[in-house]
């Protein structure tokens, strides 16, 4: 458990050095999770070692949100003023965003320049 | 009293009872509207407001839990690590396709709020909102916009393409089984995903990868398309 511990945090801590010393308009939790892809990619951390509390963090995510969503009473005021046009903007961009990323993927798929013989057997 | 419900002892357990409660209610009624997250939330604004406590109080004990975001999000490097080699298999599709994606949703989310008239803050809350929470979170403190405001449209964004994401792509003929599961997680992240799962694990698969490669392009992108639609437009 302590050992998941300082791999986690520690990738945090590291991607939290690296906002800090490169200015990287980047959040540190997402440096620290591709450095922690590339560890388990270069074999120099086990699945199996941060399993336990990678598990329960990526399951309970939900839970993580509610502070931050708690906040929203600060700004209902804002969002009042601004309601229309925040529903329309989001469920708007949202429908596209569906209809825009399968169409890419299916006429990407389609090509054989681009998947050669596998394209039809990779579902 | 009031002592006592603002410790942070409390105000943990208080958080941690409101999602429990909220988790059951949803496992009770399998009403995808009663969204975990916005059941707990409204709990506890609720309780916060009968009993009088500020939100500056509330967030000293909150905020313990909040902390735990970030090393959530360091832990999604696992299923990325596990879903790597059939991102491989079909890296340019894949990947073309999560950055249509993560732009389109961007600048037409921005453009949209702006022909409605909505104020700069509000529109730079809205621009990550594709995205999964914490990810949405960090990328909105960067850009300077409200991250609370962030959270709830991302968690309203992804029950709306959890409820209607299927129905839609059948409406636009996206008919690829691989192809639904992806924009399903770029469009609707880990509510999409989970929405996905239900179908079958192989769509949940697709979802997540949608999710992590969206969620990476959007962090990365977001200031700079931001930047870019601003001296087209002055937002």
């Amino acid at each position: 458990m302590i050992r998941q511990c300082v791999i986690i945090f520690g990738c945090l801590a590291i991607g939290e050095l690296i906002v800090a010393v490169t200015g990287i308009k980047l959040p540190a939790s997402i440096i620290g999770m591709l450095l922690l892809t590339l560890l388990l990619k270069l074999g120099w951390v086990k699945v199996g070692w941060v399993k336990g509390i990678s598990d329960f963090l990526v399951k309970n995510l939900s839970l993580f949100f509610v502070p931050p969503g708690v906040a929203v009473m600060l700004y209902l005021d804002v969002i009042e003023a601004n309601f229309w046009a925040i529903v329309v903007a989001s469920v708007g961009s949202t429908v596209i965003v569906l209809a825009l990323t399968g169409w890419t993927h299916q006429i990407l798929r389609k090509s054989k320049f681009l998947n050669g013989k596998r394209s039809i057997q990779d579902v | 009293m009031k002592s006592f419900f603002e410790s942070e002892a409390f105000i943990v357990a208080f958080v941690f009872l409101a999602y429990y409660l909220a988790t059951r209610l949803q496992k009770r009624t399998g009403f995808i509207l009663l969204n975990p997250i916005l059941v707990a939330v409204l709990i506890i604004i609720v309780f916060l407001s009968v009993f009088k406590i500020d939100y500056a109080s509330f967030h000293e004990g909150s905020k313990l839990i909040e902390f735990f975001l970030k090393p959530a999000v360091v832990a999604l490097g696992v299923p990325l690590y596990q879903q790597l080699e059939k991102i491989k298999k079909q890296a340019i599709p894949i990947l073309v396709s999560q950055l249509v994606g993560c732009v389109v949703g961007i600048v037409s989310v921005v453009l949209i709020a702006k022909a409605m008239g909505a104020s700069k803050e509000i529109i730079y809350s809205l621009a990550p909102k594709s995205v999964t929470t914490p990810i949405a979170i960090e990328v909105s403190k960067a850009i300077h916009g409200i991250p609370a405001l962030t959270a709830s449209v991302v968690i309203v964004v992804g029950i709306f393409g959890g409820i209607f994401g299927y129905t839609i792509m059948k409406w636009t003929h996206v008919k690829n089984p691989v192809a639904q599961g992806l924009s399903m997680g770029t469009a609707a992240h880990a509510v999409g995903t989970s929405r996905s799962m239900e179908i079958s694990p192989s769509f949940g698969a697709m979802s997540s990868i949608g999710l992590i490669v969206n969620g990476i392009f959007t962090a990365i992108l977001t200031p700079y398309i931001l930047q870019l639609i601003n001296i087209w437009i002055p937002l």
